[in-house]
């Protein structure tokens, strides 16, 4: 049955959801505002849980920041599940024709025994610090509060699984698929003095409860001091025995953390806005971080960079100061 | 392409090689921290868990694949729902009580899918296994999928009519919308695997078939494009879902004896406590589909009793018995439908949405469908209450029902072998006394009356003052006790509840497409007279 | 492998275009297979075990398939899941 002609004047009883019309005025709403503000129970719950009986199910308690309204945290790249996933699809399709590009033509395994060793050494750990932030991030998005930080959070962690299963990949492209690569970066995590320090780091997060915090120091300060060090200071390293290959696998992490950093920044920049007390919290959070990151790092960047380290290191905390006072933080 | 110095070619993986390359191994043994301060929830429980990598998964999704298929699923439904909203699709359904579903749906079903998704962003977190957690974040990720195209789908109904454009406001507060509140907050605040027996097992596995199969294809016969494509896309996450909950199910009796007792326990118990919920699907589907295409006893029979039945005979190899209560839901399978509308119609000026009583095309279909119980116990309650419409003394009720301290539906059901006597029991904890409706939820608080006293009852909230507005004073001359619990809730009086008859909906539908609001009793108002007129004109261009 | 269960599987899939070769694959394969029409979705019942197999899909559909594809319109499935490169297959493993 098709519609009657008159339908096609009638006004709608209202433009968008009441919670939505509070908030932006009674105007037609976009699709990540109808998936994102005030999602999330609020009031009338009913049992104490088992794991936290002290608090509710969904309870701002769990993190000592406090905002005056939680969905001030909103993702500036407006992610709802659908451009979500229809963006990374994408994305993938692109890296997968450079992963076909590369294996069709072994690049990564006609390198020198010396360059895939390096390789093997100072990136393919780096997949267990991936697995590593992607547990940091669900622990943000399990235990946040607003479906507007825990709903980006929840594709944070996906992400994170996308990008610990793309460096395997690359271990994968050097040992012929046969896995060695994927074993021997796994006894460097778990046991090379070079990667122990971060290996110590990433543990002590897993630890860490405050949700807040967690994403601070997972998702602004270690990040932003690892993505560039090993995507770009160590990559051109590891370039100079000709491997662009490698550079074009990294380039997907690079352009990813590029477009993360923009949800990053808002939360912060945002959270530190709402008072003199996050302010200091989250700067004080940033500094603790960075004085445990940098000394962590400091082994398997001296192992690669050798007497270009400390300059690497040096440019990378500088960066990550220069962001955060653009933030509104002060170290 | 050779390699140079390498010779042998790269080896060619298969899908179970590939996934197992890219997922198993990511994880390791923590040495600076104790395992159990990182993982600090899968204990209390007394579950057994002597090996995390024995877990199998049955789909071997990495996240590209993920991202690819479900990219593409995304790309197909909001296709659907743009041509849906451009061509003002929410008026070709079959006619505006059908509507009223869809707000029982966006209001008591699509916060669960967001707890489902928290739910399992906590077991993401908290399972030490590679595999589980990988599963419980795919999962996740869907359960946000399934809210999100939830409220994309039905955002274009709620436009258009009443009671729709509240639902996580009356999600937290309206008093029957806590019957799935607590459902689903009762499997969060559990531990872990409780949740996950609770959720992927008895639930998704054993019961949502029961639920959505039916009633998706029932939007698509009512003209509901939109709903048939969110449900029906979401029913293909959702096969992956129960495979995880077989999956669970196998890992935790495989793992130690000591874990059959729990988990026979939890099936028990998330079989009955899925049952009362999907209750609600019983009468959506025989009341509230103008076009139906199965009714509910035949959806137990064939997706419980038969395919429930295979599935417990593949488990008693491991000592599993079919749920305790199951020969419950079969004995009520013909009345719990009929009692339930009963209960909403005599209670319709405190409910979100609009009632009605059965036309006789309707009650002829029950007769058919209910051989045994329409005819004897309910027509003569519907013909009745009809007389006394046409009367003008409708009945209804002034009080609000007791409610059970366990599922939190009224008190509504009858005993198993005799439908004309409430079933109601209690129980004494502390010194106090709680009802319950039924053995299957007696069963419940006895095993754990410390959680189920903190239940928030919504009739046991207004009766003490609890569910009133800021600035309410409840010892005013005018002051109406019932009028201001529905402010709270955020339900209209007078618009949102009531007579669907007479009701905004059905008469802006009359207007709006020229077709009655209920196609059953012809048209309420003077807008459908030009309808024949309209179809004749155009079948006459058409031919 | 053989199951000696005769307990109904199911797969039940959306009716549409891109499900026909599949759904005539399955005949194919499975003898005994039981196709049930309803409202915008297929419900096809086999006792024991049922399985869906990629070359069968290919003949049909005429280009290279991945299993994987089903899911995309799948709506949901009764039995234990085995999927591999060239099988989905559900069964249950009951004696």
């Amino acid at each position: 049955m098709s519609v009657e002609i008159r339908t096609k004047g009638v006004k709608p009883l209202t433009n968008s959801f009441g919670h939505l019309q509070r908030r932006f005025g009674d105007k037609p709403a976009t699709r990540y505002q109808e998936a994102t503000y005030d999602i999330q129970s609020t009031a009338n719950f009913h049992y104490k849980p088992l794991w936290d009986p002290t608090r509710e199910m969904f309870d701002a308690r769990r993190t000592a920041v406090v905002m005056k309204d939680w969905y001030a945290l909103k993702d500036p790249r407006q992610f709802y599940y659908g451009n979500y996933t229809t963006t990374r699809a994408k994305q993938q399709d692109a890296i997968d024709r450079t992963l076909d590009f590369v294996e069709k033509r072994d690049l990564l395994r006609s390198l020198s025994q010396d360059a895939r060793e390096r390789i093997i050494h100072a990136i393919v750990p780096l997949r267990h610090y991936e697995w590593g932030a992607n547990t940091n991030s669900a622990h943000v998005a399990a235990y946040g509060y607003g479906t507007a930080i825990t709903s980006p959070a929840m594709m944070n962690t996906a992400d994170r699984l996308g990008m610990a299963q793309h460096i395997s990949r690359i271990g994968l492209l050097i040992d012929g698929n046969s896995g060695d690569a994927l074993l021997a970066a796994q006894a460097l995590w778990t046991d090379h003095p070079d990667w122990q320090p971060l290996r110590r780091e990433v543990e002590r997060l897993f630890v860490t409860r405050d949700w807040f915090e967690v994403f601070v120091a997972q998702l602004l300060v270690a990040d932003a001091l690892v993505y560039p060090l090993f995507y770009q200071h160590i990559d051109g390293a590891l370039g100079g025995g000709g491997s662009s290959a490698l550079s074009s696998l990294n380039d997907h992490l690079l352009r990813w953390y590029e477009e993360t950093a923009k949800w990053i920044d808002a939360v912060i920049k945002t959270a530190a806005a709402d008072s003199a007390e996050n302010k200091a919290l989250i700067s004080g959070w940033v500094q603790t971080w960075r004085n445990r990151l940098a000394p962590a790092l400091q082994p398997i960047v001296q192992r690669v960079l050798g007497n270009q380290a400390d300059d690497a290191l040096a440019s990378v905390l500088a960066a990550l100061d220069a962001r955060a006072a653009k933030l509104g933080l002060s170290l | 392409m050779a390699a140079e110095g390498n010779a042998k070619p790269a080896k060619k993986l298969n899908l179970k090689e590939n996934y197992a390359l890219l997922t198993r191994g990511l994880g390791w043994e923590p040495s600076y921290e104790k395992k159990e301060d990182i993982f600090r929830n899968v204990d209390f429980e007394g579950v057994v868990i002597h090996d995390w990598d024995k877990w199998e998964d049955p789909f071997r999704l990495t996240m590209d694949a993920y991202w690819k298929y479900q990219g593409e699923k995304e790309r197909k439904l909001y296709a659907i729902v743009d041509a849906f909203q451009q061509h003002n699709g929410q008026f070709n359904v079959t006619d505006a009580r059908y509507v009223q579903a869809l707000k029982v749906f966006i209001n008591g079903i699509t916060e669960l899918e967001y707890d489902s998704h928290r739910g399992f962003n906590m077991l993401a977190r908290e399972f030490p296994g590679v595999g589980p957690r990988i599963a419980a974040q795919m999962q996740s990720l869907d359960e946000l999928r399934h809210a999100t195209t939830q409220i994309h789908t039905i955002s274009q109904y709620a436009k258009y009519f009443t009671g729709m454009n509240e639902f996580p406001y009356q999600f937290d507060r309206v008093w029957y919308l806590s019957i799935p509140k607590s459902f689903f907050e009762d499997a969060v605040t559990s531990g872990p695997f409780e949740f996950i027996v609770a959720i992927s097992f008895a639930f998704e596995y054993v019961l949502t078939n029961l639920a959505f199969m039916p009633w998706m294809s029932g939007a698509a016969f009512n003209g509901d494009m939109a709903t048939v494509s969110f449900g029906f896309s979401a029913q293909s996450d959702e096969a992956r879902h129960m495979t995880l909950g077989i999956e669970v199910i196998k890992f935790l009796l495989e793992q130690d004896p000591a874990n059959v007792p729990l988990v026979q326990k939890w099936i028990d118990k998330w079989f009955w406590r899925g049952y009362r919920l999907l209750s609600l699907l019983a009468t959506m589907m025989d009341y509230m589909l103008p076009k139906r295409v199965m009714a509910w006893n035949e959806a137990w029979e064939i997706y419980y009793e038969q395919n429930g039945g295979a599935l417990f005979a593949d488990l008693a190899r491991y000592g599993i018995k079919p749920p305790k209560r199951a020969p419950e839901t079969i004995a009520e399978k013909g009345h719990v439908a009929h009692q339930m509308w009963s209960v909403f119609y005599a209670n319709r000026d405190a409910v979100g949405f609009q009632m009605w009583l059965p036309s006789d095309e309707e009650m002829a279909w029950m007769s058919e469908k209910y051989p045994d119980t329409f005819d004897q116990y309910y027509r003569p309650r519907y013909e009745y209450w009809k007389a006394q419409e046409a009367a003008g003394t409708p009945f209804k009720n002034s009080t609000l029902p007791q409610l059970c301290q366990v599922c939190q539906w009224p008190c509504l059901f009858t005993e198993s072998g005799d439908p004309t006597t409430l079933s109601l029991r209690e129980s004494e904890y502390q010194g106090q006394t709680f009802h319950m409706c039924s053995d299957g939820c007696k069963d419940i608080f006895d095993d754990t009356p410390e959680k189920y006293v903190h239940a928030w009852l919504p009739v046991h909230q207004i009766y003490q003052g609890n569910c009133f507005l800021p600035g309410v004073d409840p010892t005013a001359p005018d002051f109406n006790p019932m009028v201001e619990a529905l402010r709270y809730m955020g339900i209209k009086p007078g618009v949102d509840n009531g007579d669907f008859k007479g009701s905004a909906d059905a008469t802006n539908w009359e207007k709006w497409t020229s077709r009655p609001a209920n196609i059953h009793e012809g048209a309420y108002t003077d807008a459908v007279r030009d309808t024949a007129s309209t179809a004749d004109v155009t079948a006459r261009k058409a031919g | 492998m053989a199951t000696t269960s005769t307990q109904p599987v199911f797969i039940a899939l959306q009716a549409n275009n891109d499900t026909l070769p599949i759904i005539d694959a399955i005949r194919q394969d499975n003898p005994n297979a039981i196709v049930h029409d309803y409202p915008a979705m297929v419900k096809i019942d086999c006792p024991g075990r049922l399985v869906i197999r990629r070359e069968t899909v290919e003949e049909h559909l005429g280009r290279d398939f991945d299993l994987r594809e089903i899911q995309i319109n799948m709506i949901s499935i009764a039995g234990n899941v085995d999927e591999s490169d060239d099988e989905f297959v559900l069964e249950w493993k009951t004696h």
